[in-house]
């Protein structure tokens, strides 16, 4: 290094525990002071969106679940909503609440996972195993529901992949019991914790203008003030029908987002409790022959739905000729799935758009001019998942 | 808010608006690539859409299909507007060898990655970006893997275990 160079220039990572995986930012350092920031991605990038664009539209599902594999059901049911719109289909109510559940149930989990590892970053060891510890009770529902743990796959076009377990209700109730119980040692350990408030509170602000200018969503946008949730502006699956509260910050800081997901998990848990106290009867998948694969409990009594169900999974279905786009409010922020139909039964374009991604580019401006100690906070409170950020 | 739109891009912008689609009811406007930043600029700026949220930035290519007629590559801008809770999208049609557009940085920053990503993944060029580099692909790559003449299983970084036999370049889809 020369004489008169007065910054120097610092790697963290790929392979660094607080980068959450394979992230790499290039930090310009001045003394201890972050000149600038820079974030280096696409390690982790295995081209799922042109292995999307190869496959038949059913095929394409496990392939959603890899996105942000904290979140699986998030992702099929932004991709299902997407191609149900694409192919105009309305699917029954029962399939509408039991999403919903389940996608809320998914938010609790993948702020879970947020949590115990934001506070292991902060210097707080224990939240990590305690946060680990409830999430494993949501994973079992998955197991319960799927047949898998993390790549579910549950949530198919026009429906759900197999009916809700028999023990479904008892279940997400008992899920909801021990969580909210579990919460308040949360809020016990963190919430008041001087420790945790001298590394979030004032760390990695940004304001409303600039969040809106960065194109940020979900509680990285909340947590400056804006009011913008997908699930209030433009509900989907049903959820004009729930009674819940969007949460909101004030200073943009790390603390008002940290806030915020606390929130967000305790109204989730509201929402998954009033989807199973209002599940109603009926099929778990819709009926649209030619499109929608027929109930497996038919297709071996049938003959018309094993002959649909053989079409669909040999020769899929013929989208129209269209682009459709559809939000839904995931863990990280909004995700969208932009889908383009040609006419033919492999889409033209499936265009993820990753909440992770558009919020990473924000780094550089939340960490211009702190402490590098503040840079992990940083990327601890924008929630990233690489493989979403990659894709 | 769908009318309104659709006026107020007809009085300002008759020329460079091209054509205006609604399919599912999803409105999207194609406008002439060189009027795509002052189209977004007044829309911004206007006080009663006020079109705050550029949510995404991608692209289409239509090779082999018949709309690659009115233009091969299709850059799509996903705008949103808070105040009216309305999404509506701005299509810009790009052929031959000049795949070039004007930058939105200037206007959103959330601009920058955005572009760069349709740069890395499908080489359209963003005139006038700061900084319009690589950014999820290897360095090495060679080509836009989301194109279409892009082969799926083609692996360009040779790997240790190919490397004496290296994947030949194979034309599908």
């Amino acid at each position: 290094m020369s004489a008169e160079k007065k910054t120097i220039t610092l790697n963290m990572g790929p392979q660094h525990p607080s980068t959450h995986g394979v992230l790499r930012v290039k930090l310009e350092l001045d003394g201890e002071r972050v000149v600038t920031a820079e974030p280096i991605i696409g390690y982790l990038h295995t081209g799922i969106e042109k292995t999307m664009e190869s496959m038949l539209y059913y095929k394409v599902i496990p392939a959603t679940d890899r996105i942000d594999y904290l979140a699986p059901m998030s992702n099929n049911l932004g991709y299902c909503l997407a191609v149900e719109k694409l192919m105009d289909i309305e699917v029954p109510e029962k399939v509408k609440w039991a999403r919903v559940c389940l996608v809320e149930l998914t938010r609790v989990a993948s702020h879970l996972v947020w949590l115990g590892t934001h506070s292991i970053d902060l210097g707080a060891m224990s939240m990590l195993m305690y946060a680990f510890r409830e999430r494993e009770l949501i994973i079992d529902l998955y197991e319960a529901c799927g047949g898998q743990r993390m790549m579910t796959s549950y949530i198919r076009i026009g429906g759900l992949a197999s009916d809700l377990p028999a023990d479904f209700e008892k279940k997400v109730r008992n899920i909801i019991k021990t969580i909210r119980e579990k919460m308040k040692d949360y809020d016990k350990l963190l919430t008041e914790n001087p420790i945790f408030i001298m590394r979030t509170k004032g760390v990695a602000v940004i304001s409303a203008e600039e969040a809106i200018n960065y194109s940020l969503s979900g509680p990285m946008l909340r947590g400056s003030g804006v009011d913008y949730d997908v699930r209030k502006a433009n509900p989907y699956s049903g959820y004009e029908n729930f009674d819940f509260d969007v949460p909101l910050g004030k200073n943009g800081d790390a603390y008002d987002r940290y806030l915020i997901r606390m929130e967000e998990m305790r109204q989730s848990l509201n929402i998954a409790e009033q989807a199973i106290d209002g599940m109603p009867e009926g099929p778990y998948r819709a009926h649209v022959p030619g499109v929608v694969l027929p109930p497996k409990e038919d297709v071996l009594y049938k003959m018309e739905s094993m002959i649909f169900h053989f079409k669909i999974i040999t020769d899929g279905f013929d989208a129209p000729v269209g682009s459709v786009y559809q939000a839904i409010e995931s863990p990280k922020g909004e995700l969208g799935f932009y889908i383009t139909g040609d006419g033919t039964n492999i889409p033209r374009r499936v265009r993820v758009r990753p909440p992770s991604f558009v919020n990473l580019g924000s780094l550089p401006v939340l960490t211009e001019g702190k402490l590098l100690a503040d840079v992990v906070c940083a990327i601890g409170s924008i929630d990233i998942v690489l493989g979403e950020v990659d894709r | 808010m769908r009318t309104e739109l659709s006026k107020f891009l007809k009085s300002k912008f008759a020329g460079q608006l091209t054509e205006q689609e609604l399919f599912r009811d999803q409105q999207s406007f194609v406008v002439k690539p060189d009027a795509i930043v002052s189209v977004c600029e007044a829309l911004l700026n206007d006080e009663n859409l006020e079109v705050k949220f550029l949510a995404d930035i991608t692209c289409v290519d239509w090779l082999g299909h018949e709309q690659e007629k009115q233009g091969r590559f299709e850059v799509v801008y996903n705008l949103y507007s808070y105040k009216h809770s309305y999404r509506f999208f701005l299509k810009v049609r790009l052929d031959g060898e000049n795949l070039s557009v004007g930058t939105l940085t200037g206007l959103w920053k959330g601009a920058n990655w955005l572009e760069r990503e349709v740069f890395d993944l499908f080489g359209i060029k963003f005139e006038g970006h700061p900084n319009l580099t690589k950014i999820v692909t290897p360095d090495e790559l060679e080509g836009h893997p989301l194109r279409k003449d892009f082969p799926l299983t083609w692996e360009q970084p040779v790997f240790s275990w190919n490397k004496d036999d290296p994947p030949e370049v194979r034309n599908e889809r």
